[in-house]
């Protein structure tokens, strides 16, 4: 059994516009010392894919209206609690995007490190923070001691994020769940961060589960990865299946729209022409079959399951169907 | 080299911060763009590019230093009848498509507040060259009497192309113009700037912090550190051959969408951040990060060196490379 197990989740929001499907029947699992990426563009559902089984979306106006998120087998969409102690911060530690805004500005850095520790652990203050200063040393920040009674405007953004990574794995979780948290820095400040979050993960052999648009962060840090597209897995797969053997034309699309660094160039990228479907009326097809290169009947008209394929690698595409005779070595070359 | 179409020379623009502090933003920048080049400018966040293109063409104030535009000295202080006379040569296209259009005029009023100005065209004559103009970015020219909250992202940044280029301009200011965009519609984005820099004969200053799109539009790249420039050459000598310790580290850590060339990297990350732009002490910029600094470097800054081994117009600034230029002398 998976560390973490989700299952067919879909998410809606009531808006004045009507009904929004941002998720519509996603499936993931990651296991521990693994990393799993969840990619895509903006909008396709991946953060409130995760943000809803942790219970950060507001209900109302959104709900969970189908599916299980197991962790170490207890339903966690049914309860925030195991054991009588919270998931979150406690089971799960979560960092964000924008360092800035996801930490209080009126408490200083260690204070907030300290905080979970003090909820979850019952630790004194004096024993938190304590352990805080030890944190922040871990996720390299010198002179720790000093650092840890300022405020977050003395921090610099990555000084900042390698805070919210101190304070995510304060109560050594399970699963770290970093949305987008290289996207606001520099590059050679991301490459400092995944680093250290990599790092720490072989240290401690959680579960990482990582959102990001990033293909090149992806590459990087994970071991699996599923590719979203308008609240949808499109594909799931390894890293090395889903960037080498690519099996759905959406995630070729993406691959081909960004700039290679093999040297000798075609000056003209691929982009992946029109936009992702509104979810207020998600179409009765493929999400993708309007702005698919192969599209076929089938596509319009039924949206294809996931077609497994090899070492659990899959593709939510008409032309994986046994009837289909597309091959799958031709869409690379497509 | 046919004559430049831009060139700046020892452009410096400082911020006065309180009696004592001094934001030493762009720091004594020359170069030159020829007439249908892209350059492409990256740096990280508070290295002075987005400073140095709005001084470039007049937003910002210079501290020192000129910019010539076609042989033509720029004025040093732009007053209103200056901004008239070179804004249908000079253009600028933003970063954020989301806070650069006003939300209170519709996409028409947008694109056509510049020929209003800067021509005597009739209403008429002026809503048929927004219509084309509409058509020319991939747009519909029913969404002229549309409002910028009923676009998309991708499409907000076109309506800014088409408001930069409906004037007909020569140089064009490119600020980040695709960093607020996804993946695919970077690509729809980047191709077309491409393509009407072909038909129209623009010359572009990308600027930028993706470097692989970068390397991707641009002729040449300059890179930048704490407002001085540190290296510039020819687009792939400067990515695949990159000489400046920064520039290595930069291009280093560059995350690639290739899972065997991740795991078989070695990690170049050094630790430390770009240093506050206030008050900077003497000497190289970068020495306080850089794996190779000498003591020189905390005394002396370096100039831009050409590296004539290397291929032509790569420069460097940069201690490391003093004693080679020397070696080049005596030959």
């Amino acid at each position: 059994m998976a560390l973490l197990e989700v299952k067919n989740l879909h998410v809606e929001f009531t808006t004045y516009g009507g009904i929004v499907h941002a998720v519509r029947g996603v499936d993931f699992s990651v296991d521990e010392g693994e990393t799993l990426a969840i990619v895509g563009e903006s909008g396709c559902g991946k953060s409130v894919t995760v943000q809803s089984i942790m219970g950060l979306i507001p209900m109302p106006p959104g709900r969970i209206t189908q599916g299980t998120a197991h962790l170490r087998g207890h339903d966690i969409i049914q309860s925030k609690i195991i054991d009588g102690k919270d998931i979150r911060g406690n089971f799960v530690g979560m960092i964000f995007q924008d360092p800035m805004s996801s930490l209080n500005p009126t408490m200083t850095i260690g204070a907030q490190i300290a905080e979970p520790l003090e909820v979850h652990r019952g630790q004194s203050h004096r024993d938190a923070m304590r352990r805080a200063t030890e944190l922040l040393d871990m996720v390299q920040i010198p002179e720790a001691a000093k650092r840890a009674r300022q405020y977050p405007f003395e921090f610099s953004g990555g000084m900042l994020q390698r805070s919210m990574i101190a304070m995510a794995i304060a109560c050594e979780p399970l699963v770290l769940i970093a949305d987008e948290p290289s996207t606001a820095l520099d590059v050679t400040i991301q490459a400092q961060i995944l680093d250290l979050v990599k790092s720490i993960q072989k240290e401690t052999g959680m579960a990482i589960i990582l959102i990001t648009h990033d293909l090149g962060v992806v590459a990087r840090l994970a071991d699996t990865v599923s590719v979203m597209y308008a609240g949808e897995v499109m594909e799931a797969g390894s890293v090395d299946d889903v960037f080498y053997r690519s099996a759905h034309p959406y995630t070729l699309g993406l691959k081909e729209a960004m700039p290679t660094n093999q040297t000798g160039r075609s000056r003209q990228l691929k982009p992946i022409d029109g936009s992702p479907p509104d979810l207020f009326s998600p179409p009765t097809g493929c999400s993708y079959a309007a702005r698919c290169p192969h599209t076929m009947e089938v596509c319009l008209e039924n949206n294809p399951n996931a077609f497994p394929m090899q070492d659990g690698h899959q593709a939510k595409c008409w032309l994986h169907h046994e009837e289909c005779d597309v091959v799958a070595e031709e869409l690379h070359q497509a | 080299m046919t004559a430049p179409l831009l060139k700046t020379q020892n452009l410096t623009k400082h911020f006065k911060l309180g009696a004592n502090a001094l934001v030493q933003a762009v720091d004594d920048i020359s170069l030159e763009i020829a007439p249908r080049e892209i350059l492409g400018l990256v740096g990280e966040s508070g290295s002075g590019k987005s400073t140095f293109g709005k001084t470039v063409i007049g937003l910002h104030e210079k501290t020192s230093g000129t910019v010539t535009f076609n042989g033509e000295e720029m004025p040093d202080t732009y007053q209103a009848a200056d901004f008239q006379r070179f804004a249908d040569k000079m253009q600028m296209i933003f970063q954020d498509p989301y806070s650069s259009l006003n939300p209170r005029m519709t996409v028409g009023e947008i694109i056509g507040e510049g020929l209003f100005l800067h021509s005597d065209l009739k209403r008429s004559e002026v809503n048929d060259q927004v219509a084309e103009w509409l058509r020319k970015v991939g747009l519909n020219a029913d969404h002229m009497s549309r409002y910028p909250h009923e676009f998309s992202g991708g499409q907000r940044q076109r309506i800014g192309i088409a408001r930069a280029l409906i004037l007909n301009p020569e140089f064009v200011v490119c600020d980040e113009p695709i960093s607020a965009l996804d993946v695919s519609v970077q690509a729809q984005v980047v191709n077309l700037l491409g393509e009407l820099k072909d038909s129209m004969g623009l010359t572009l200053l990308f600027i930028a912090h993706d470097l692989s799109m970068v390397r991707y539009v641009s002729d040449r790249i300059a890179v930048m550190y704490l407002g001085s420039m540190i290296e510039i050459g020819r687009s792939d000598d400067v990515f695949f051959d990159p000489q400046h310790p920064y520039t290595q580290l930069l291009i280093g850590s560059n995350p690639e969408p290739d899972p065997n060339h991740e795991r078989t990297r070695t990690s170049v990350s050094i630790p430390g951040e770009i240093p506050s732009p206030v008050n900077i002490p003497p000497g190289c910029r970068f020495a306080s990060r850089c794996p190779k600094v000498m003591d020189v470097c905390r005394e002396q800054t370096p100039s831009l060196i050409p590296l004539v081994d290397i291929g032509d117009d790569h420069h460097v600034a940069c201690h490391l490379f003093d004693a080679r230029l020397q070696r080049e002398l005596q030959k």
